[in-house]
């Protein structure tokens, strides 16, 4: 069995997403959401650990061998990235129990927890596939249960967020199909490795290497739009707002993490550094966007009124971080991104928790109505203010570490403007969360609209990202190793 | 217990130990206070030890855990550090026996929380003092920032909540944008943080390079005030009069220019900084800001807001100290710390004083109070001569090294510059005593700049305040406070040895 763990990881879950759509009422729907993510969960442990100790896994599906067959191929990059989405889903999951039952209404709960399994499975199957057009599949899985589970939201906005998401969506999949289809045509193959192979002999031999060029443009903007990079974000903040909570802090966490992901693997495994960044220069496009990304969104970032929006605004700028680190196109940089991939994954995953607290007990996430929450949710605020310091990169927090790494990528190649707007990105930061913190702990609020603190059901999720964003802060050497040795395997450097 | 990590850990760990005993009896005034005075206690006597250790030529060291691969949370004592351990260290229980008469007396809110979070903010520094390493130092320094925030926005009123923008503001702007950066820069060019006796920059980029990073740090640590990055002192002196006294003259202010010190010392090296075209330049900044903070202080009728741009002012000696980059400066620098703190710790006492018991916080309206307070105003008198560097108090001696740190240099403009600023301040502040003692009082037009929300304690009928003959004095414990810091300042006039010593081995002679 324990070979098979690759299959497993994602097979179970996809046989449980039906199944909690049959029993269809909440609480047993729940169970069965619960048992796929804890499975899930396990399962990308193991695989980790086994990938640290042993090196790169191959598993062919039903024995069919790579190319004919679909092979998952799971490296130290993959692993993490496995572990990101899982960990998340199992900590989002009995979040949303409590949360989600509230903001739905009550026959949609099967449904529900159908599409939140389906979709942490289609992320996880990009994760590990080593074949470029299961990728595609995948990622559709991820994409379509994304959009309904963001449109079953009470708010009737929800669903124009949604469809806005699905129209983004489909033309940015649109655009990797086509991406994939023309690396097909010029190489004749789909396996990642494969392709590795034959990319540089096409580009030797001089023919189609300019259909080579057009596949990676393709690629590379389809999976952009997937991650929301400046500026492609467009969908995002609506649909981050909309959305229900629970499905907020899972998606904010992990479905842009993971188009991240599968930008490094395009990059470096499929098409090699040589070619990315040597030919195609593609650090001339991405590291403006990043700090485009990175200062404009954090700018917007400050004026919103709605939390949930705010937070949604600091994602795209987050996501500038990761992609300015890949623009270096050095170890450090890399490991910075990868890093970064977790660091947020849990600040923000703990930042939108928080929110979806604050949602629970009084309704809305608008600034105005937040007044005074730090006397009457003491917990709750604790847990922003928690996860605000790492945003703005206070030492001892995960978003220090991620911090650390990509000035240090910047001023290793002498780049101090690059570095100092960073910085700047930084105190913005500060300004968007103090901002909060003044309303809820300077405000009074009015006596007639008192409320109570969070359930713990909500809080104990909430604090258990917090608590993780410090002690990966205190201790950021595993996580440190890991994301080095990835970025050394996605660079070819040997260690 | 006797080994010397634990003795860190332990020194490190009271006042926060301290600071949840505040927590736990927060029902019960009496006892809570007592929890503070204890751990006070309890802690100086840890740092007392420690400083036999250091004496005896030993290097305490603690390692606590790896952060990132290659940098560590450790910590090292060495002289240097002794020196702002034992000035912290000594200074929180006296200000804590103050705080008690002067919150009480003052009736402020929300005191469990003041004193959980000024025992904290005392970890906080002590950390900085013991830190090994530049990583562990930025951590507490940090850490400093954020745990001081509640006790400067204490009042949580629209002016407290503008101050606190203001202060973290500042704080964090330097610190993240400038110093952090500096100390990543560091890193990747020296492959290490520690400190290390002849610094560790030396040799790895241009003089050009290095002189650049010597900027980002000196304006980096905001803590130390160098203009234009000043501007958060005077804000947080909204914070109740206690917090002023000890944080914004002793602990946070001195982190700052301890870390000046310490950076210059130890990772630079006075070699390197003798070589650096940039530490003239910052040498003259801090000049520039000596002289400019003095002419502020002169303007401001408000005591406390007078005391904080003399604060500035005196920040900034310790500042040129440094960047004289000769041992005379560094070891002027260095006891400038220790003396500055006791001499300014009793001014802002005695400004506290007068606000509990006469309510009065404009110097224009203090004319003839010292007959009603004549402790206070004696003690202030004696911490004025230590500010500006008069016998029989403990600046003189901190001046006379820095002055002849200037002649070694050959600077005669910045000793210049000390004498000017010295002439200043012994207008600006020996006016306040002056004119306690020997002006008519002010006719009273029944207005009372009460500070806040109970006026109709105005009348003195205040049952906490000491009253003995025709004085009328703050309440006994800040008192008691107020005469041991104006004696201890007396006493390092005396016995200045405790803190030469520490200096002179700091600088390796």
């Amino acid at each position: 069995m324990s070979q098979n763990l690759p299959a497993l990881l994602i097979v179970v879950p996809m046989i449980l997403a039906p199944l909690a759509a049959l029993v269809g009422r909440w609480r047993a729907a729940w169970v069965v959401a619960l048992g796929a993510s804890w499975w899930a969960f396990g399962c990308a442990m193991v695989l980790l650990q086994r990938v640290r100790a042993d090196g790169v896994i191959h598993y062919s599906l039903g024995g069919w061998a790579a190319p004919t067959g679909i092979e998952y191929r799971i490296d130290l990059a993959s692993a993490f990235v496995a572990v990101i989405v899982t960990t998340i889903a199992a900590i989002a999951v009995p979040y949303a129990r409590t949360s989600i039952q509230q903001e739905l209404s009550d026959d949609r709960g099967g449904l529900f927890y159908a599409a939140f399994i389906l979709s942490m499975t289609g992320l996880l199957g990009i994760a590990i596939t080593g074949d470029v057009f299961n990728v595609f599949v995948f990622l559709e899985i991820s994409s379509l249960s994304a959009y309904s589970m963001i449109a079953v939201g009470r708010d009737r906005r929800a669903l124009t967020a949604a469809y806005q998401y699905l129209i983004m969506g489909s033309v940015g999949a649109s655009f990797i199909v086509i991406g994939i289809g023309l690396l097909y045509v010029t190489t004749g193959t789909l396996g990642m490795m494969d392709l590795a192979q034959r990319i540089p002999e096409v580009m030797a031999s001089g023919q189609g290497d300019r259909t080579l060029a057009v596949a990676f443009t393709f690629l590379t903007v389809g999976i952009t739009l997937k991650l929301a990079l400046f500026p492609l974000h467009l969908w995002l903040p609506n649909a981050y707002t909309y959305a229900p909570s629970a499905v907020t802090a899972f998606m904010a966490s992990t479905s842009t993490k993971v188009s991240v992901y599968l930008l490094l693997r395009f990059f470096f495994t499929i098409f090699g550094e040589a070619f990315s960044f040597g030919e195609m220069r593609l650090n001339m496009v991405l590291m403006p966007l990043a700090l485009v990304s990175i200062l404009a969104m954090s700018l917007v970032a400050i004026y919103q009124e709605n939390i949930k929006r705010l937070l949604a605004f600091s994602s795209v700028a987050q996501i500038g971080y990761m992609i300015l680190g890949i623009s270096f196109g050095s170890v450090l940089g890399v490991t910075a991104g990868i890093l970064h991939l977790f660091n947020h994954a849990l600040m923000k995953g703990a930042l939108f928790m928080a929110m979806g607290c604050v949602m629970y007990r009084v309704g809305s996430v608008r600034l105005d109505r937040m007044a005074g929450l730090g006397r009457e949710m003491p917990w709750t605020m604790a847990a922003f203010v928690g996860g605000g310091l790492s945003m703005i990169g206070v030492p001892l927090t995960v978003g220090f570490v991620s911090k650390w790494y990509l000035v240090q990528a910047a001023l290793e190649q002498d780049r101090w403007l690059v570095a100092a707007l960073v910085m700047v990105g930084s105190l913005m930061a500060l300004i968007y969360i103090w901002k909060v913190v003044e309303v809820a702990y300077f405000q009074r609020r009015d006596p007639e609209d008192s409320v109570q603190e969070a359930p713990l059901s909500l809080l104990i999720p909430t604090w258990v990202l917090v608590a993780a964003s410090f002690w990966f802060g205190i201790d950021g050497t595993t996580t440190a190793e890991v994301a080095t040795q990835a970025a050394q395997t996605l660079l070819g450097v040997m260690p | 217990m006797s080994d010397p990590g634990t003795m860190i850990l332990l020194a490190l760990l009271l006042p926060v130990v301290g600071a949840f005993g505040v927590l736990l009896l927060r029902n019960n005034p009496n006892t809570r206070e007592t929890a503070t005075l204890i751990a006070g206690a309890l802690t100086f006597v840890q740092v007392w030890r420690i400083y036999g250790l250091v004496r005896a030529g030993e290097t305490p060291t603690l390692h606590l855990l790896e952060v990132v691969p290659g940098v560590d949370l450790s910590f090292t004592v060495e002289p240097l550090g002794m020196v702002f351990a034992l000035v912290a260290g000594f200074l929180w229980p006296i200000t804590s026996l103050y705080a008690i008469g002067y919150m009480r007396g003052h009736h402020e809110e929300n005191q469990t929380r003041f004193f959980f979070f000024f025992a904290i903010s005392i970890a906080g520094a002590l950390g900085i003092a013991f830190s090994g390493n530049l990583f562990t130092l930025f951590v507490f320094y940090e850490f400093l920032t954020f745990c001081t925030v509640p006790l400067v926005t204490h009042h949580q009123s629209e002016e407290a909540k503008r101050s606190g923008r203001i202060y973290l503001g500042i704080l964090l702007t330097t610190s993240i944008g400038l110093q952090l950066v500096a100390i990543i820069w560091t890193w990747v060019l020296a492959g290490r943080l520690d400190f290390v006796e002849g610094g560790i920059l030396a040799g790895t980029a241009s003089t050009g390079i290095l002189g650049a990073i010597l900027v980002l740090y000196v304006y980096g640590v905001g803590k130390a005030a160098v203009m234009p990055f000043h501007r958060w002192l005077p804000a947080a002196m909204v914070a109740p009069t206690p917090v002023s006294a000890l944080l914004h003259a002793v602990a946070v202010v001195k982190a700052g220019v301890f870390t000046v010190l310490k950076v210059a010392v130890y990772v630079f090296g006075i070699d390197l900084l003798q070589d650096l075209a940039t530490a003239d330049f910052l040498a003259w900044a801090a000049a520039a800001t000596i002289i400019l903070g003095s002419l502020v202080a002169f303007s401001k009728d408000n005591l406390k807001a007078r005391l904080a741009y003399s604060t500035i002012s005196q920040l900034s000696y310790i500042v040129l100290g440094a960047m004289l980059a000769n041992e005379m400066g560094i070891i002027g620098g260095g006891m400038h710390i220790a003396m500055h703190a006791f001499g300014k710790i009793t001014l802002f006492f005695a400004a506290g004083a007068i606000m509990v018991a006469a309510h009065e916080k404009k110097i224009s309206r203090m004319h003839g109070l010292g007959r009603t307070m004549p402790i206070t105003f004696g003690a202030f008198l004696v911490g004025s001569l230590s500010i500006i560097g008069l016998p029989p108090a403990g600046g003189s001696w901190s001046k006379w090294f820095l002055g002849l740190g200037t002649l070694e240099a050959e600077q005669v403009g910045l000793l210049g510059v000390l004498m000017l600023s010295s002439l200043l301040g012994l207008y600006y502040l020996l006016e306040v005593p002056v004119k306690a003692f020997f002006f008519a009082p002010v006719e009273d037009d029944g207005h009372h700049d009460d500070h806040g929300h109970h006026g109709d304690h105005g009348d003195g009928h205040d049952p906490s305040a000491f009253v003995y003959g025709s004085m009328r004095e703050a309440p006994l414990p800040s008192l008691i406070a107020i005469c041991v810091t104006a004696l201890a300042t007396v006493g390092l006039f005396l016995w200045p040895d405790l803190f030469y010593d520490l200096m002179t081995m700091a600088v390796g002679r």
